[in-house]
């Protein structure tokens, strides 16, 4: 039994230890093994296997950004769920009936007012013209558009 | 696991003010799509405030502490409270037609000044660090929004970017403050940091208690723009829409003095030794940056600003003094400075039209003789906020600085006032220019200011005199209210 503070931490401090060394060998083994061949194609950003078909450095919709955004939020409700589903027993025993649940469903029903309330602005609608809160890109906004695909 | 975790109908009427006000300001982001016409809002949101002002009444006929100790009601939680709702009425007021005549009127804006009430609210009434951090975070978020309202105008962008960045980094420090006094004390209740603290068992160096105390004072200096961490404030208040200016000088700065009292008293109580000589320095400082910066601005907007600055700073002056006479004259000197000071805001949103295109000191020439009234609303608060007598400016001075003479303050006291001294001057130029010189392009082919904007000047301007004459009403509130020094 660790009776101590650095006792207690001693087996992260090892892990640590480990795992640098472990990255450091490969990379130095790589370096001193490896054969290296250099050209071109080698050299060209990888696409799936696909040519590159131009430069990466273009202008992106904003409309990335917007959704980017809302998943983090929803996927942050998301994530409020597992600690709660774990506690949920405790959160309704005896006198406590029912609080876990209905404390959820609150939090679940303002997730829910923001998710309609992003529905109605149009944000998900992916067709649509840019709104006035995006800066319509350089190229034409059908580049972008997934229906393309 | 406690027994019950169901709060009590006592718990929720506790709390009610900032609930009425989250579900009002959700059920508005609902609407917001389904209505075409925008003005309901305003009267949403007017009447949910004028609401929540009931409700503050009456959770302060049962004042205690509710939700396992983190909230607390009591007088001084329930002044600040009428205050920020109070400066929220007026904003929706002064708002509308402003929104209207730049095109922008949605929901939107009516739901985040809800929420930003609603962190203020908690930050009235909390007594536990983390909802304190809550408090502060609900207000500055919906406040950063508010700022870059106008978003395809750069100023509101410029604005919004640097309070938002300059924001959030000023509230890690306050975190790392609470997370340095929970290390050392193992609690973030006040009353039990109070109780640990000024225990005789309580081993733990004085020095790393006066490390957070000091770290959490940068977050609240930043927030009640307080030297040295008083610079975004000039951009801000300046690139804000003028409405959102007004708002953001009085409730959340109101708001945060609040906090930094209770904060400040209530738990760094016992080692006030450590922290008095490094507010009364900051208030100096504040005063005195805030005051000579004034002296050279040519836009109205940003000398306000400075001004807030500098008003901050007296304020400090009485929280240096550290007494319940020093509380008092706070909570006076805050409720006076919220009137003029939105009044002065109410006026320049007036004069400024739409695009925000006269916000210049010399734009303001001969608006006595196009514009009597307003110019002599105008007028009030900017005595008001000198200083001089009969105005809510004057007693709100005298008080502050007869707490700190009572503290024996001296070299504080006569500094602020040669402060003051310095002060009238940018405010009566701003007269001078007003009364004794031609009317301009910007003065001549003014339209009747609206109703609603009229009212919050009138409304102001009555507040400030009242204050100013019969000083007592209010300040029996505040000595009724006061936060009492040994809790």
């Amino acid at each position: 039994m660790p009776n101590s503070y650095s006792e207690t931490y001693f087996p992260v401090l090892l892990q640590m230890v480990l795992a640098t060394a472990v990255g450091f060998a490969l990379v130095a083994l790589g370096v001193i093994l490896g054969y290296r061949v250099k050209n071109k194609v080698k050299d060209s950003p990888y696409e799936c296997g696909v040519q590159p078909v131009g430069s990466a450095k273009e202008r992106f919709s904003v409309k990335f950004y917007l959704v980017a955004m809302l998943f983090i939020l929803f996927d942050i409700e998301a994530i409020f769920l597992y600690p709660w589903a774990v506690v949920y027993r405790d959160l309704n025993h005896g006198a406590n009936r029912m609080f876990g649940f209905v404390e959820m469903l609150i939090f679940v029903v303002l997730v829910l007012a923001g998710f309609f309330y992003i529905w109605k602005k149009g944000v998900l609608n992916w067709q649509a013209d840019p709104g006035p809160a995006s800066v319509p890109p350089a190229k034409a906004p059908a580049a972008y558009s997934l229906s393309e695909k | 696991m406690p027994a019950n975790l169901w709060p009590s109908s006592t718990d929720l009427l506790r709390f009610g003010p900032e609930i009425l006000l989250t579900l009002v300001g959700t059920l508005m982001m609902v609407l917001e799509p389904l209505l075409d016409n925008k003005r309901v809002f305003r009267t949403l949101s007017l009447v949910t405030l004028l609401g929540a002002i009931g409700v503050t009444m009456a959770a302060h006929g049962v004042p205690g502490l509710s939700y396992a100790n983190m909230i607390i009601v009591d007088g001084f939680a329930t002044f600040f409270r009428l205050l920020v709702l109070g400066v929220a009425i007026l904003t929706v007021l002064l708002s509308g037609d402003y929104l209207e005549k730049e095109g922008h009127e949605t929901g939107e804006f009516y739901a985040l000044l809800l929420f930003s009430v609603v962190g203020q609210g908690i930050m009235a009434c909390a007594n536990e660090l983390i909802m304190v951090f809550v408090g502060i975070e609900i207000s500055s978020i919906a406040s950063y929004i508010l700022t870059g309202y106008l978003r395809d105008d750069k100023r509101n962008n410029e604005a919004a970017m640097k309070y938002f960045l300059l924001g959030s980094f000023a509230t890690a420090f306050l975190l790392y403050g609470v997370a340095w006094i929970y290390g050392l004390t193992g609690s973030t209740n006040l009353n039990d940091i109070r109780t640990v603290l000024s225990s005789p068992n309580f081993t733990n160096s004085a020095s790393l208690v006066g490390m957070s105390a000091a770290l959490m004072f940068v977050g609240f200096a930043f927030k009640v723009s307080a030297a040295p961490f008083q610079s975004w404030a000039p951009d801000v208040y300046q690139g804000a829409p003028s409405p959102v200016s007004a708002f953001m000088s009085a409730g959340p700065k109101a708001a945060a003095f609040a906090v930094f009292i209770r904060v400040f008293l209530t738990a760094y109580g016992p080692i006030s030794d450590t922290w008095v000589p490094l507010v009364a320095i900051a208030a100096l400082a504040t005063m005195t940056i805030g005051n000579f910066a004034a002296l050279r601005q040519t836009n109205v907007k940003r000398l306000l600003a400075y001004s807030s600055i500098a008003h901050a700073g007296y304020v400090l002056v009485a929280i240096a003094a550290h007494s319940t006479v020093g509380t008092q004259a706070v909570m006076f000197y805050l409720a006076s400075y919220v009137f003029m000071n939105v009044g002065a805001f109410a006026v320049v949103t007036f004069f400024a039209r739409k695009g925000e295109q006269y916000v210049n000191i010399d734009d303001l020439s001969g608006l006595a003789v196009r514009q009597p009234a307003m110019a002599a609303m105008l007028t009030i608060f900017m005595l008001s906020l000198i200083g001089v007598p009969l105005t809510a400016g004057f007693f709100g001075k005298f008080y502050i600085f007869k707490a700190a003479l009572d503290s024996n303050l001296v070299w504080l006291t006569i500094l602020g006032l040669l402060n003051s001294a310095v002060a009238a001057y940018y405010y009566l130029r701003i007269l001078v220019v007003m009364y004794m010189r031609e009317p301009g392009v910007a003065t001549n082919n003014m339209d009747e200011a609206p109703f609603a904007l009229r009212l919050t000047v009138w409304a102001s301007a009555l507040a400030t005199l009242v204050l100013g004459v019969m000083p007592g009403l209010l300040l029996d509130v505040a000595g009724r209210w006061v936060l009492a020094l040994g809790r």
